[in-house]
């Protein structure tokens, strides 16, 4: 049974056909990633399922509900987070702030709460900020609580909007290039990083150009191109697809001859 | 005097951070210059005379009847002039220019309603005076400052240290990821305009109180000089916001003091001037909070 479904779904930008009837799954506990050239509308495929753009034709499943052309509030709550391609924390506010807004959703009180410091407004408050304390250590990032996120290098940056999309409950994390600008040390403590989600029980949906990262993380990889789905597979599958050789991996052959040598 | 003016600056001034707070709350998550506080700020010390001449109420239940109303006033311009032009993508200009005019819309209302002329408004705090260092300082003058710092004070907690408030920084911050981590936005935007027009209405009320009548374009120079105290603090920032209109305050009644009467309001725009020249974002705005 599949964690999330998209069936046939189409997003048109006027004349532009941006996503082309694409289906996909992603099975409960896998990491899938999605990959093509620029402009193949990977991006594209995140926004739809986040919320952010309406979907033209089509249906998203998410754990059994439809969750296409619904708010991005009703998603999340659903149980699906993500991170953007250029990072987008808040960057004025501690670390542990970030991770609080994350855990926003699931607060148990009102307005007059907060005006008089209720016991249950000071509950919550306590439970929501050793929730986000646990996350953050969880994840390494138990020093910097304090700091604020302007401050951490990019690496924690990545990982800290991470925490933040764990922080909100989601059992399916989309992450949109996590590698993107990172030196070959960094992508490697990333890989690391999601791999020991999986472990943790997380189900991952990856945008990511890092063809290192992509065939070592990868349990299925779906191929795009001009919005349409030309191939999917396991990594080995795709390295040896001639028609995605040839045009969306580039230096494939290097990659070949590595998979030939195992 | 020297004392006298400095009280009688502290006073106004809280009075002008008051009012700039809901120009720079506004901002800070819209990015847009909010140009019906002012008349919001008139509507606030109206509200209270509808409370107290038309409803009966006494003076402390006039002042929640505003509280709320104006409140919800701000909400509704948000909603209904506001909210449908963002939905559409409507340029920041065109969201400025409806302000400008509902801003007019408002204060003509006002003067449908009440006239233009001078309405006769209650001394709310007159407990006579006492003796500072030599100096006469009107009780009043102590209690409007008081009031405006207290709110100031409950307003920067509320934004500082509350989950609501955290939601309202997010916003502000990284509307779209606000979004996708579960922040209601546009609920966070209703609250910033009930705030702010709030805010304002207290402020509005303050000043009534003070002058001890109203008038529909009470809330003029106000508002501009708010604005401009906004700007000299650095726009979308909450302690720059009381800075400037501190600064502001105080530097008029010096003014006033030194100068006389006549060159008041030459004041607080001779100032921003200068400071905008050496801060281009004001004494505590960063670059980055102004982008977009």
């Amino acid at each position: 049974m599949a964690l999330l479904e998209a069936k046939g779904i189409t997003k048109k930008f006027g004349g532009l056909v941006a996503v082309d009837k694409l289906s996909f799954e992603v099975k409960q506990g896998e990491i899938v990633s999605i990959i093509g050239p620029n402009g193949a509308g990977k991006t594209t495929v995140f926004n739809m399922i986040t919320g952010i753009y309406e979907i033209d034709e089509g249906e998203i499943v998410f754990d059994n509900k439809v969750i296409s052309n619904k708010s991005p509030i009703y998603i999340v709550e659903a149980g699906i987070s993500r991170t953007f391609q250029n990072i987008r924390l808040f960057k004025q506010m501690r670390v542990i702030e970030n991770v609080m807004v994350g855990t926003h959703i699931k607060t148990n009180y009102n307005f007059f709460d907060a005006l008089f410091r209720t016991k249950r407004f000071r509950n919550e408050e306590r439970k929501a900020t050793q929730k986000a304390i646990d996350i953050l250590e969880s994840i390494d990032l138990g020093d910097y609580i304090n700091d604020y996120a302007n401050n951490l290098p990019y690496g924690l940056q990545r990982r800290l909007e991470i925490a933040r999309a764990i922080a909100t409950g989601a059992k399916l994390l989309i992450l949109d290039e996590p590698a993107a600008g990172m030196n070959p040390q960094e992508s490697e403590n990333l890989l690391n990083f999601i791999r020991s989600l999986q472990a943790k029980g997380y189900t991952i949906l990856i945008i990511e150009h890092d063809m290192n990262v992509v065939m070592n993380i990868s349990d299925r990889i779906y191929v795009m191109d001009y919005g349409k789905r030309i191939a999917n597979g396991t990594p080995s599958e795709i390295a040896s697809n001639p028609d995605v050789i040839k045009a969306y991996l580039g230096d494939a052959s290097e990659i070949l001859e590595e998979d030939d040598a195992v | 005097m020297f004392v006298e003016q400095l009280i009688n600056g502290l006073a106004i001034g809280t009075i002008y951070a008051l009012v700039a707070v809901g120009y720079s709350l506004v901002f800070g998550i819209l990015r847009l210059v909010n140009f019906t506080h002012s008349s919001v700020y008139t509507l606030g010390a109206f509200m209270v005379y509808v409370g107290v001449e038309y409803l009966h109420l006494n003076i402390f239940l006039a002042i929640l009847f505003s509280l709320v109303t104006t409140g919800f006033a701000g909400v509704m311009i948000d909603k209904m002039g506001l909210e449908p032009l963002r939905k559409k993508g409507a340029s920041k200009i065109s969201a400025m220019i409806t302000t400008i005019g509902l801003s007019y819309i408002i204060i003509n209302c006002l003067n449908i309603a009440f006239g233009s002329q001078i309405i006769r408004f209650p001394d709310l705090f007159n407990y006579g005076t006492f003796k500072l260092l030599g100096a006469t300082i009107a009780w009043q003058q102590v209690i409007i400052g008081a009031v405006a710092l207290i709110l100031l004070v409950a307003l920067s907690i509320f934004i500082n240290r509350t989950r609501i408030g955290l939601a309202m920084r997010a916003v502000q911050q990284e509307p779209s990821a606000a979004a996708i981590n579960g922040i209601n936005v546009n609920m966070i935007i209703s609250l910033t305009f009930f705030l702010g027009a709030a805010s304002a209405a207290i402020a509005g009320t303050l000043i009534a109180s003070y002058n001890q009548y109203l008038r529909s374009s009470m809330g003029d120079i106000v508002g501009l000089k708010a604005f401009a105290a906004a700007v000299l603090g650095g726009i979308g920032s909450l302690p720059g916001s009381v800075l400037g209109g501190l600064i502001i305050g105080v530097s008029e009644s010096m003014a006033v003091y030194k100068l006389g009467g006549s060159y008041i309001d030459m004041v607080a725009f001779s100032l921003l001037f200068l400071v905008l020249l050496i801060r281009p974002y004001g004494i505590l705005g960063r670059k980055g909070s102004t982008k977009v």
